[in-house]
């Protein structure tokens, strides 16, 4: 055993508090470790404690990085890149910006007033509620390291080809009227970029913790059952008859499943967790996933405010078909390894 | 002294707006409190991160919601 599996046993798989768990439900709840009620609450138990303390520690991190970039000082750096190097900065500043779809739309108003392309600025978009740092980490304990390097690639390269096709779709004109008027009056230079001090960090990603922990806890919670119930009580050959490998399909339904759906990521993991465990393919897992961040409904109806129905839905497609394309390659190339 | 709140009306720019008022009284000051909602208008004070605090025309805090505390030390 290497230095990182012990690591990741400790810190991102918990498996301590795994086996705390167990011999607590065993000794002082009497109950059988054998019985679906068992696997339950040992599931949700051991997901909602292991996803929250993740999530603290990981959020603090991320957002003492993110103080250095604020949206502010990002426009000012996408604007010194043209091209192909501007979409992939674009995708890379993504994951560590916002977590929240709802700071999206401010930052795509002044991506565009500042005026960057509109592929940059897409590239940012699919990237930021997809891939981030903290996520990254959590999907390496839940899924392992494999699958988390797989997605953060996969996430990147969709962000970045995304963004590309836009510019080369040159879709301005689909922008809201009042979006593009203010896109003939912004000055990048003018944007304000206040010092930090190192307390100021501090406080500004304690802040956040609390933040992004008060909306998303319900999500996370709503996860870890659904994932619970998937792990303990719906049968194996069920879940494998309708994502199976079996299925052809089964990219095609877990997209779908996943756009209606609004969690964040943290919210998707114990899911995929579950379905993981019955065997379903990792393909399958990463396009449910990905709809899930990427494609949810709110954030289509906040976009739908700055861009009009034509680059909304060459949006939509994109990233849809991107999201499936990746479902099977993984799917193909998981069952060729 | 003129200050504004820069904020489209999240829960955290009515929480710097509450602040503001508290420290303004706080220390007796003459000074009017505005809000600033419309994008286009807070981006024009080169501001992306919401809520932010202009104190007579100079940008002093983006992204946070100050403390009543901090907010007496940037007015008073």
């Amino acid at each position: 055993m290497n230095a990182f599996n012990v690591f990741n046993d400790i810190f991102l798989k918990m498996v301590w508090l795994s086996d705390l768990v167990y011999s607590l439900l065993e000794s002082i709840f009497q109950l059988d470790s054998e019985s679906t009620l068992f696997g339950i609450l040992h599931f949700f138990i051991y997901d909602t404690i292991k996803i929250f303390i993740l999530l603290s520690f990981l959020i603090f991190l991320v957002s003492y990085i993110q103080s250095y970039f604020p949206p502010e000082r990002t426009t000012k750096i996408l604007g010194r890149f043209k091209g192909i190097t501007g979409n992939i900065l674009g995708a890379l500043l993504g994951t560590i910006t916002p977590f929240c779809s709802c700071s999206s739309i401010p930052i795509f108003i002044g991506f565009t007033r500042a005026g960057l392309p509109l592929g940059v600025t897409f590239s940012f978009l699919i990237s930021s509620p997809l891939v981030d740092l903290a996520s990254f980490l959590i999907l390496m304990s839940f899924l392992g390291p494999q699958i988390a390097i797989a997605y953060v690639i996969v996430g990147l390269i969709l962000a970045v080809l995304g963004g590309l096709i836009i510019d080369k779709a040159k879709m301005e004109e689909y922008l809201q009227d009042y979006v593009l008027e203010m896109r003939r009056s912004g000055d990048i230079n003018a944007l304000v970029i206040l010092e930090m001090t190192r307390n100021d960090r501090i406080k500004f990603s304690f802040d956040q913790v609390i933040d992004i922990i008060k909306r998303v806890w319900l999500y996370v919670l709503i996860g870890v059952g659904i994932g619970s119930t998937i792990h303990n009580v719906i049968p194996e050959d069920v879940i494998g008859y309708v994502l199976g490998g079996n299925n052809p399909f089964n990219v095609l339904i877990a997209s779908a499943v996943g756009i209606p759906m609004y969690a964040d990521i943290f919210g998707t993991i114990p899911i995929a967790e579950a379905l993981l465990g019955k065997g379903v393919g990792i393909g399958t897992i990463l396009a449910f996933m990905m709809s899930v961040t990427a494609l949810s409904l709110p954030s289509m109806v906040m976009l739908s405010k700055v861009v009009k129905k034509r680059l909304l839905f060459t949006f939509i497609g994109i990233v849809s078909i991107g999201i499936i394309i990746i479902g099977y390659l993984f799917n193909i190339l998981e069952f060729i390894v | 002294m003129n200050i504004k709140v820069l904020g489209s009306g999240c829960p955290s720019c009515i929480k710097l707006e509450k602040y503001v008022k508290l420290a303004v009284e706080q220390l007796e000051l003459e000074a009017t409190i505005e809000k600033v909602t419309d994008m286009q208008d807070i981006l024009g004070y080169g501001v992306m991160s919401t809520p932010a605090l202009v104190i007579d025309g100079k940008v002093v805090s983006t992204g946070k919601v100050l403390s009543p505390k901090d907010i007496i030390k940037l007015i008073g």
